[in-house]
């Protein structure tokens, strides 16, 4: 039966989540906005308490519990609320409360994910409970991900790493980095693999943190690897260079960008409720009976951003329930993030409009959720990229038809 | 209710037993279902309806009679939800929009065309929407409606399937069943007993529930149609805009503004003396044949107030037609996507497929984003309805889609077709005019 609500089952957890970026987030999200770089110590207790929520299976926290198509004994037919549907919840209450902390929480990191999501047991036995984080981009090779010029070589029962990595997010906090190289550029993205490097690791040196636009409490590192040198089973996945094996890396994000998603709709609706409140101390309130025309221009504008809002929640929340059912959701994950960045950046910055020199100001987060969206329509896949891979799969179309 | 085979080729009938939904039970009972999967080809009558003058009389209905009336109006109760986000129809929705599925593209899209320029929907069309059960689908089940709990939802993913046919001949065929749903949903015992039975047989009459008028900036909570005191009775004052098949109508459910009340539901039997048609044909929903209801004094006894006339009844029906509406809009738009993308894939310029620029992929990618998004804001609103939770914000969302996606999804429908879209060689053009009344629309149509 067609019901497009929080499931019961996970209102305590959306709850639990949404107080955590009411007390945590929320009171420190200025402070570290303006002290980038500076680690956000508070985490450390927050992230040992996600860690616990993460135990439970059917409950995600904040992310990073990996998002496992484990086929399980119930019923193929039976709707299934799980993980993934949880995760997305999850993140988005934590969003509303500050995206950048979020992105700074202990072993919480899309490295993470992807660890958790594809490593084996042995590797999750010796990575798992650390911090990872995720190194693919290059300065030559962003949204191109199959054209990194990191290499891999074997070198006896090691392999050695070359290259450079720049926007790894977590990169300087983070206890492990999964890079992503190639063990043989001749051979295009089929030799792409993702290898886990430890961050003490010698070969790996930190080249600088970037200054950003938005989410400064988070850190974003780059780092040149010379001759970094990883034992073989710091290899995740299939070492054989087969072209389903780039698939295989590329299905991470799969599941990754309904999270991306999730964060932008925390964002939004952060925004939203806070112009929501300004507006109704200029008098404006939104009335649903009455048509968006015959109302204000700044109800009106309102009304047009909260169902765009709308729109992205829910293609956040399908992405991640077909995830949850074991639907193919390649489609609808991109849908979800790609209209959620956009929305995401549309409507932090029309708050700001509609807010004036208060949506300016500094004395409230709006400015600040203007800046931090930014990047939620850029990483995980950019717009245009989203945009790609849903008109390849409607067009049916590859990607040498359509570039 | 969890199905253990996974046979996809059970029949319809064989589906229904064992399940006990009442109205998966009747809609496998009619073998409808069978003949419009097995007669392809549809002799369309070219009905051309009576040209109307400039201004004729309401229909000369039937007598509507009391027949048994129950001590208390009877209500479909609220759908009970397992609690489970869940975007997978049940089986009873399901049915129901197989069925309007099936219907559509073997009937509605290929009588579209005609019925568009003929401003006039085929009546065995008509017909065979009934047989579907479009008219009762708000009848409660005491009174010989089909569906056991509320049906909204499935009102909704009726008239998305329909709408996929064609939106204007899915207006002419659901109206009727917005008069029903209303007494169903408000209506007294007494209106519930006199009305709904022509709704539940083979004959439904042609019926309006008539909110728009035609002003700028309509807004139907300050409505210029006016309900003034006359003894115990009222007098009605006032014109609504774009009723589907109004001079056929036998019904109307009429809001005004009355006096001392504030916008009013009020049941209006055609041939009341005072009410006229004028003929309204509008650049959208053709098939609908629309007209104008002009309202000069009519007369009517304190019970026509539908129900107990609360405002809250009103303030659901005007977001019950909006999730309507953008019911409608998904329909459409999904039709534009479907036929954009063969489209685009065969045109060839420049020695390749258009589509394989990203100019136009990316607006094919945004048609599929948008009409993703306004479904599940329409389904939300529609499910919330059914479980009677507050609604009006979804539904005030799901409309806000319909009017600015739709339209867009609409315009660029007829701009990746180029010069093309814009002849009438392809329906793209219809679907533009369409999407953009499904924005305007207030009333007419229920979930």
């Amino acid at each position: 039966m067609i019901n497009l609500e929080i499931p019961k089952k996970f209102k305590p957890l959306a709850q639990q989540a949404n107080q955590v970026a009411t007390e945590v987030f929320r009171p420190i999200s200025r402070k570290y906005d303006e002290a980038e770089h500076a680690y956000p110590k508070e985490l450390d207790m927050l992230a040992s308490l996600i860690d616990g929520m993460n135990e439970g299976s059917d409950m995600g926290g904040a992310g990073a519990a990996g998002v496992r198509r484990s086929a399980n004994g119930s019923d193929p037919g039976e709707n299934r609320n799980g993980s993934n549907l949880s995760t997305v919840l999850g993140i988005i209450e934590l969003c509303w409360g500050d995206v950048g902390l979020l992105l700074s929480m202990p072993r919480q990191g899309l490295g993470n994910s992807a660890i958790a999501s594809v490593a084996t047991e042995e590797q999750l036995a010796t990575y798992g409970g650390k911090w990872a984080a995720m190194a693919i981009t290059e300065p030559e090779a962003g949204s191109d991900s199959a054209a990194i010029r990191t290499t891999a070589e074997l070198d006896g029962d090691e392999y050695v790493l070359n290259g450079e990595k720049i926007f790894v997010t977590s990169g300087d906090r983070a206890d492990l980095i999964v890079v992503w190289a190639t063990l043989d550029r001749s051979k295009g993205r089929a030799a792409i693999k993702s290898f886990i490097v430890e961050r003490d690791n010698p070969g790996l040196k930190l080249d600088r943190l970037e200054h950003k636009l938005g989410i400064r409490a988070s850190d974003t590192a780059n780092f040149t690897l010379q001759d970094c040198r990883v034992p073989n089973e710091a290899l995740l996945g299939d070492p054989e260079v087969k072209e389903k094996g780039f698939a295989g890396v590329m299905e991470t994000f799969d599941n990754t960008r309904p999270l991306v998603a999730a964060m932008a709709v925390g964002v939004t609706r952060a925004a939203l409720e806070e112009t929501r409140r300004q507006l109704a101390s200029a008098g404006v309130e939104v009335d649903y009976d009455t048509p968006a025309l015959s109302q204000s221009a700044a109800a009106a504008r309102f009304l047009e951003m909260e169902a765009d809002y709308e729109a992205s929640w829910l293609l956040t929340l399908q992405a991640a329930w077909m995830a949850d059912n074991s639907k193919p959701n390649s489609l609808q994950a991109s849908m979800a993030k790609a209209k959620a960045g956009r929305t995401c950046v549309d409507v932090t910055l029309g708050c700001v409009e509609l807010c004036g020199a208060i949506g300016l100001g500094e004395t409230e987060l709006l400015e600040k959720w203007a800046r931090d969206s930014k990047i939620l329509d850029i990483f995980e896949g950019t717009q245009q990229i989203q945009l790609l891979i849903v008109a390849r799969q409607l067009l049916g179309k590859n990607s040498s038809e359509l570039r | 209710m969890s199905t253990t085979t996974t046979d996809t080729d059970r029949g319809v009938a064989e589906r229904a037993m064992g399940i006990g939904l009442r109205g998966l039970n009747w809609l496998a009972g009619s073998d409808l279902l069978d003949r419009i999967r097995i007669r392809k080809g549809v002799e369309r009558a070219l009905f051309q309806g009576t040209k109307q003058g400039f201004r004729t009389a309401t229909a000369a209905g039937r007598t509507f009679a009391a027949a048994q009336k129950l001590g208390k109006p009877a209500r479909q109760p609220r759908s009970q939800s397992k609690g489970l986000f869940d975007i997978t129809p049940d089986d009873e929705q399901g049915m129901f929009q197989e069925a309007g599925r099936a219907f559509a593209a073997d009937q509605v899209r290929p009588a579209a065309k005609a019925a568009d320029d003929e401003r006039t929907t085929p009546p065995e069309i008509l017909a065979q929407a009934t047989e579907l059960g479009v008219a009762m689908l708000g009848v409660p089940a005491e009174l010989g409606g089909v569906m056991e709990e509320g049906a909204a939802t499935t009102a909704a993913l009726i008239g998305e399937a329909l709408a996929h046919g064609d939106m204007g001949i899915a207006y002419a065929a659901l109206a009727p069943g917005a008069v029903a749903t209303a007494i169903g949903l408000w209506g007294s015992a007494e209106q519930e007993a006199t009305y709904l039975p022509s709704f539940t047989g083979e004959d439904v009459p042609a019926a309006a529930l008539a909110i728009l008028e035609p002003r700028p900036l309509f807004n139907p909570m300050r409505l210029e149609t006016k309900a003034t005191r006359d003894g115990e009775g009222w007098v009605l004052d006032g014109a609504k805009s774009l009723i589907a098949r109004a001079s056929d109508c036998e019904l109307f459910v009429v809001a005004a503004y009355a006096e001392g009340i504030g916008p009013t539901l009020f049941i209006v039997e055609s041939g009341t003396k005072g009410l006229s048609i004028e003929d309204e044909p509008a650049m959208g929903l053709r098939p609908a044949a629309t007209g104008r209801l002009i309202i000069e004094g009519v007369r009517l006894p304190a019970t026509s107030i539908l129900g107990e006339g609360e405002r809250s009844d009103y303030l659901e029906c005007v977001s019950r037609a909006r999730i309507a509406w953008a019911s409608l809009s998904v329909g459409t738009s999904q039709a534009v996507l479907d036929y954009v993308i063969p489209y685009v894939n065969d045109r060839q310029a420049f020695g390749e497929p258009v589509s394989n620029r990203q100019g136009v992929a990316f607006a094919i990618s945004d048609i599929g984003i948008e009409t993703g998004g306004m479904r599940l804001a329409t389904y939300r609103a529609a499910a919330r309805a059914d479980q009677g939770v507050e609604f009006a914000r979804q539904a005030a969302i799901a409309r806000r889609l319909a009017a600015v996606k739709g339209m867009k999804i609409g315009s660029d429908g007829v701009q990746l077709l180029g010069g093309h879209g814009f002849v009438k060689e392809h329906p793209v053009e219809r679907w533009y005019r369409d999407l953009r009344s499904a924005g305007v629309m207030e009333g007419a149509l229920l979930v």
